[in-house]
């Protein structure tokens, strides 16, 4: 690549991680004063971040090491007796695809971004918030260490919350990028907790060293069940950024926020943070903690996936669908599939973000997001219609060889099906991953049957549909293109496997009681075992996926296709009503919230405020009574006796006093400016008494 | 060594000198309450700077940086206060103009 070493030293990966700071700065402080509001700052930032990134992967490509990585130093930032934190970046073959994940995603988002926000009140600080994600992202990919690691977290946070709640004027935007944040802060107090824990027991923060100082801990240091708790919590983080259950109310609600941002921030990038974290910090959970995980990912899976079933909100459909496939991706690491998780979270991205801009395209075409006002779009929106098929395709695991999505989501159904091969007991593990694929199937197809295929519902809005700009379908036809081949052309995820490969366990065997850890780690023993059983796994696996996916769309067409329309999609409504109702109200799980959390907190915070106002003031108030009291009968002799000799001197302190009453005008700002000049006279004479002999 | 580290240390305490000169020119100059709780953010801060300093170039003691730590967690809590006070100006005059607040002469 021009003869140069992109990876030979710190400053690529440095120029990558702040072209997009330095386009922040620029932006949300002259941005609106630049022409065109600056729009093409953030672009070239992100652009030239791009060009790096892929210029690293290209490299890294062509390594073809599963072990490399680029040993970069790392710095010392602070020091408190024994224990030092250093700072570095950490370049391997995980952070290479990573970047391109995140610039390229983001670079598209930006252009895509020109067009959808064009004419907007504050659009050139809408640039300046996507540079800040964009910044903090990659900030967090380049991380070496827990702490910085926690702040770029907290900084992606930060950056979600300002650009769901962009449109601030709208209630419900600003309600939700509350919620968000909120929600974000309980999974991030257990994912600080587990740093903690860490820190605590290992005293390192570098993930090479945790992993070390892990590997040579004795049993006497701590037990595994406090292992299994530190990585339980710092998986806390990972369910509420990746909107795990019961974390996941607020990713629906973060689709206030303008689509590119849904799609960057709430479908391909951010929402991976949490997967990313759990793939980075592999080596230190616990066959226990692992199963935790599995449980968590795969109920997550299923249970968003029935809720996508019935929305009638395109966004909405879109987004219980990341929170659905965010669940295959940890119940992939949970159950041993390291690859095939962190390979759906590559391929997840692109084609997420595809549907996501697409959703976009045809919102900004017909101004409305309910799917009860569309139908007929495909004659209108070529493009749109086309990219959208394939990202459906790609997302619900369609057999050909060539889309990315049935790689990925076939490796992590093979390897919870070895898991439960192995251990059967866990069998609930491969009929939320089957169902859940199912119902994923299911639902995107109802999407693109009631967006695109049929008679216009609403024909006033039909008229007025157009396809949209070329800086919005270009991204499209990008991502398009990239969710068939970021799988490899054909190879499948062997690919993947050259350079991703599944770190070993830092726990040590001792923490573990015997038999366990070989039984637990599922692939584990497989790897150990024989790899005929994960084999014969993945054999079933990709036969059972691609039976259930043909039935699953063939459903869906007998239902919402208009022309084999067989079955009616009503009258099961109306025969399932209490089912139909719970999937529509998403489990009542945020009016559970509502009772049973946010009430008792806000009706404890009034009594809080009722003791403050009964007893402290109460008490302030009784004081100032009895002082009132007193006040009266020393007000008594003070005018009897005290007055007659004191008015005396008041005369002449009256004149003194109108002097200096000069001074107190009753603002406070001339009051400091009096306490500063006292200060350097004060000073000044300490200087001349003092100093100067 | 030391002449770098004794320069540093220079440095600094001009930093922070000019900073907190920054600060009280903010808050006498700003008519707007918050423009002047920044001011005082300020000044607090280039106190942490000779604090952060003074640790690490004079006596190489954590010492400072500790005091430091209080320090922006008292200013934390300064801030929260100081906004309250605000925001009950701004309910009961209707705006955060300090110059014609002047009910301290009562």
């Amino acid at each position: 690549m021009l003869g140069i070493d992109f990876l030979g030293s710190q400053f690529w990966p440095l120029l990558i991680l702040l072209c997009p700071l330095a386009a922040f700065v620029v932006q949300i402080f002259i941005g609106r004063f630049l022409p065109r509001k600056g729009d093409w700052v953030s672009l070239a930032a992100i652009g030239i971040s791009l060009l790096i990134s892929v210029a690293c992967f290209a490299q890294v490509l062509i390594k073809k090491d599963p072990h490399f990585t680029a040993g970069f130093p790392s710095y010392q930032w602070l020091t408190a007796g024994m224990f030092t934190i250093k700072m570095g970046i950490l370049f391997d073959n995980i952070t290479a695809i990573m970047l391109v994940v995140v610039t390229l995603v983001s670079f598209l988002v930006h252009l895509y971004s020109v067009g959808y926000m064009h004419g907007d009140i504050r659009y050139s600080r809408f640039f300046a918030y996507l540079s800040l994600f964009s910044f903090s992202m990659i900030g967090l990919v380049l991380s070496n260490n827990l702490l910085s690691l926690y702040i770029f977290w907290e900084l992606v946070g930060v950056s979600s919350y300002l650009l769901i709640g962009f449109w601030f004027e709208k209630v419900s935007a600003a309600n939700a990028c509350k919620k968000a944040f909120v929600t974000n802060r309980v999974g991030d107090f257990g994912f600080f907790l587990g740093i903690l824990l860490i820190i605590f027991f290992l005293g390192k923060t570098e993930y090479g060293e945790v992993f070390n100082a892990l590997k040579m801990s004795r049993p006497v240091d701590f037990t595994e069940g406090w292992l299994t708790f530190a990585g339980v919590c710092l998986f806390m983080g990972a369910v509420g950024k990746s909107a795990q259950f019961p974390l996941h109310v607020w990713l629906p609600d973060a689709m206030e926020g303008p689509t590119p941002v849904s799609a960057l921030i709430h479908a391909a990038t951010m929402v991976a943070a949490g997967v990313y974290m759990v793939t980075r910090l592999y080596p230190v959970f616990t066959p226990d903690a692992l199963l935790v995980i599995a449980y968590v990912g795969g109920f997550t899976a299923i249970f968003a996936a029935t809720i996508a079933l019935v929305q009638n909100d395109i966004k909405r459909v879109l987004a219980y669908s990341t929170v659905s496939q965010l669940g295959y991706m940890v119940m992939g690491l949970g159950v041993g599939g390291y690859v095939a998780g962190f390979y759906h979270l590559w391929t997840h991205a692109f084609f997420k973000a595809l549907l996501f801009l697409c959703s976009g395209s045809v919102i900004h075409a017909l101004h409305s997001q309910d799917l009860r006002d569309m139908g007929g779009l495909w004659k209108k929106m070529p493009i749109t219609f086309v990219a959208m098929t394939i990202g459906t395709l790609a997302i619900s695991g369609f057999p050909p060889y060539f889309v990315s999505g049935f790689y990925s989501k076939d490796g992590i159904l093979g390897a919870t099906l070895a898991l439960v091969m192995e251990r059967p007991q866990h069998f609930v593990l491969a009929i939320f991953g089957f169902l859940g694929a199912a119902f994923t199937a299911f639902y995107m197809f109802r999407l693109i049957y009631m967006t695109f295929t049929g008679h216009p519902r609403d024909e006033h809005k039909y008229e007025h549909a157009h396809e949209s700009p070329w800086t919005m379908t270009v991204p499209l036809m990008v991502l398009a293109v990239l969710s068939i081949c970021s799988a490899g052309f054909f190879s499948g995820s062997e690919w993947f496997g050259d350079y991703v490969q599944k770190p070993e366990s830092a726990v040590v065997m001792a923490h573990v009681p015997a038999g366990a850890h070989e039984a637990v780690a599922g692939s584990e023993a497989v790897h150990e075992g024989g790899h005929s059983t994960e084999h014969a796994a993945h054999q079933y696996a990709v036969i059972l996926s691609i039976l259930i996916v043909f039935i699953s769309i063939t459903l869906a067409t007998l239902t919402y296709y208009h022309k084999f329309k067989k079955i009616s999609a009503e009258k099961i409504a109306e025969r399932l009503k209490p089912v139909y109702n719970l999937l529509y109200n998403k489990y009542y799980i945020d009016e559970i919230y509502e009772k049973f959390i946010i009430r008792p907190v806000v009706r404890f915070t009034k009594l809080c405020s009722r003791f403050d106002s009964g007893v402290i003031d109460g008490a302030v108030n009784g004081t100032a009574k009895a002082t009132v009291f007193a006040a009266f009968a020393t007000g008594q002799h003070d005018l009897k006796v005290i007055d007659g000799a004191v008015n005396g001197v008041a005369q002449t302190v009256i004149a003194a006093g109108k002097g200096a009453g000069m001074m107190q005008t009753g603002r406070i700002k001339n009051y400091f400016a009096w306490a500063v000049g006292g200060m350097v006279c004060i000073l000044g004479l300490i200087y001349l008494l003092l100093l100067r002999r | 060594m030391d002449l770098v580290f004794g320069k540093m240390l220079d440095n600094l305490i001009i930093i922070g000198a000019i900073l907190f000169c920054l600060g009280i020119y903010t808050v006498i100059t700003r008519r707007n309450a918050v423009g002047i709780l920044m001011g005082v953010e300020l000044m607090l801060n280039s106190a942490n700077l000779n604090f952060v300093a003074f640790s690490k170039f004079r006596w190489g003691m954590p010492d400072g940086q500790v005091f430091v730590i209080f320090v922006i967690i008292l200013a934390a809590a300064e801030a929260a206060v100081a906004l309250a006070i605000i925001l009950s100006i701004f309910h009961n005059f209707g705006d955060i103009d300090v110059d014609t607040k002047d009910l301290l002469k009562e």
